[in-house]
């Protein structure tokens, strides 16, 4: 219950900077992106805030990925470990992937581990894993888990993968069915993709739209115009 | 973190353009300021899609060389900036930094871009010495072009301080230029399976196969050359990339602001 002494200090929806005091007193509770200082809930990137209740939550705008249970990501593989693989995945934290986690085959003592994933493969994979001190365990085991073989790798803002992948990944197929290309759009902001050359260069074209209009209404139908001009 | 499979590159290259669309003998979108420095006598910073290169021009008063005692001295220095590329790192200037350096230094020297001469003050005791740095802010491939691109807008865009025998009056700026002979630029044309290219994307430049650096006066004329990667090159490998060269360095060369 927010007692009368809590007050809300911003507007649902508007945007705040790293230390803007969004609301105070202990009614309120700091959700994802935000944080207490005594008495107020402040937030702790640039983002819009958004009150659910007496929940104050924060949507960023910017910033890194941040790894999060059940997210599919794509990854480099940076190192050989003696049980496994050290997964780089466009994060300030890097991920192991355990031997159990990566085969169902049996691998005997001492075998080689790159006949599975050797230096430079990538993969999509599942964070199974995430411990406070952000190390983080990442699996193969999940539909459509796999190693990319082929194709090209780009960056995309991972604030903005969501609107990439769209409602039940509406936004993705419909440029998917467009283009003719494979796509795969990993939470962390790297997507995959391969097809004709041309198609791949519609795909990143379409892309960065996505990424410069995804605040603006009617995307969908922005987007759809866009591929259909795009004569694809 | 971009990359590319070697056969998807070779396809978009078979297709006759870069992954980001353009054809294989064009470049970025280039953007050249001059005079960006106040205290260096000449600088330049080039744009090259997302290569971006500072460039300054610092004069100094020395003794020649003993075996140039009546010519002018040139120092050409490049820091590969560890916030410019994750391969960067801290510390004295690598392989990399020195290949860069000297291929830009060799451009200009026989290239005949500055008249030596006309650096000298006194023979044997007094000389010019031009000095141009080259410090990176991004590097996301082409950056000898880039690099060589900036040290030529640079060195037409410096002018003389004042000086009273040997002393520099740095606060005090003549509008005397230096004495510019030819104008050199470096084209570097990379060779990925059968294709030849320039101005490579950072993810394409990691299948490069073999490079070859021209440089290239305003009369088409070739004063430099370096080779690199680990992929040998045919004569005939050789007569496409000098083409391919001579026709991007027009290109490049429109690039350069004019003199005022």
């Amino acid at each position: 219950m927010a007692k009368p002494e809590d007050v809300l200090v911003v507007k649902d929806k508007s945007v705040v900077v790293p230390g803007e005091a969004l609301a105070t007193g202990m009614g309120y509770i700091p959700g994802t992106g935000t944080y207490r200082d005594g008495e107020s809930v402040q937030a702790g990137r640039l983002g819009l805030a958004s009150i659910d209740g007496k929940v104050i939550k924060l949507i960023p705008l910017s910033g890194k990925y941040l790894p999060k249970l059940n997210d599919r990501v794509i990854g480099k593989v940076i190192d050989v470990l003696l049980t496994g693989w050290r997964i780089e995945m466009n994060c300030p934290y890097s991920s192991v992937l355990t031997l159990k986690d990566a085969t169902t085959e049996f691998v005997a003592r001492g075998a080689d581990l790159t006949q599975y994933f050797a230096l430079g493969d990538w993969v999509v994979a599942k964070i199974v894993n995430v411990t406070s001190q952000k190390l983080i365990d990442v699996s193969m085991k999940g539909p459509g888990l796999r190693k990319l073989q082929g194709g090209r790798v780009i960056v995309v803002n991972p604030q903005k993968v969501p609107r990439i992948i769209g409602k039940e990944g509406s936004m993705v197929s419909l440029i998917k069915d467009a283009t003719g290309c494979n796509i795969v759009v990993g939470q962390n902001g790297l997507v995959w993709m391969d097809g004709e050359p041309q198609a791949q260069l519609k795909v990143v074209e379409t892309i960065r739209k996505i990424e410069d209009e995804s605040h603006l209404t009617g995307l969908t139908d922005r987007i759809s115009a866009f591929l259909q001009k795009k004569g694809a | 973190m971009t990359h590319v499979a070697r056969e998807t590159l070779l396809a978009s290259l078979k297709a006759g353009m870069h992954l980001d669309g353009r054809p294989l003998a064009a470049y970025r979108p280039i953007t050249v300021t001059t005079d960006i420095s106040y205290s260096a006598e000449g600088s330049a910073r080039v744009v090259v899609g997302e290569t971006d290169v500072i460039v300054g021009v610092k004069l100094a008063i020395e003794k020649p060389y003993p075996d140039t005692p009546g010519r002018g001295n040139l120092m050409v220095n490049v820091e590969l900036r560890p916030m410019s590329n994750p391969r960067f790192e801290p510390g004295p200037p690598g392989e990399e930094a020195v290949e860069v350096a000297r291929v830009v230094d060799r451009g200009i020297r026989e290239g005949g871009a500055l008249h030596a001469e006309e650096l000298c003050i006194s023979p044997g005791k007094q000389v010019w010495s031009v000095m141009i740095d080259i410090c990176t802010v991004n590097v996301a491939g082409g950056l000898i072009d880039a690099a060589g691109l900036g040290a030529l807008a640079a060195l037409l865009h410096s002018k003389f301080p004042e000086h009273t025998d040997d002393i520099v009056h740095y606060d005090r700026r003549t509008s005397k230029k230096l004495p510019i002979g030819t104008q050199p630029l470096p084209v570097t044309v990379f060779k990925i399976g059968d294709f030849f290219m320039v101005d490579p994307l950072p993810e394409e430049e990691a299948h490069m196969d073999a490079r070859l650096t021209i440089a290239i006066t305003e009369h088409d004329t070739i004063c430099a050359l370096q080779k690199g990667g680990s992929i040998p090159l045919a004569k005939e490998d050789i007569h496409q990339m000098v083409k391919i060269a001579l026709k991007s360095s027009h290109e490049l060369r429109k690039n350069i602001p004019r003199q005022k």
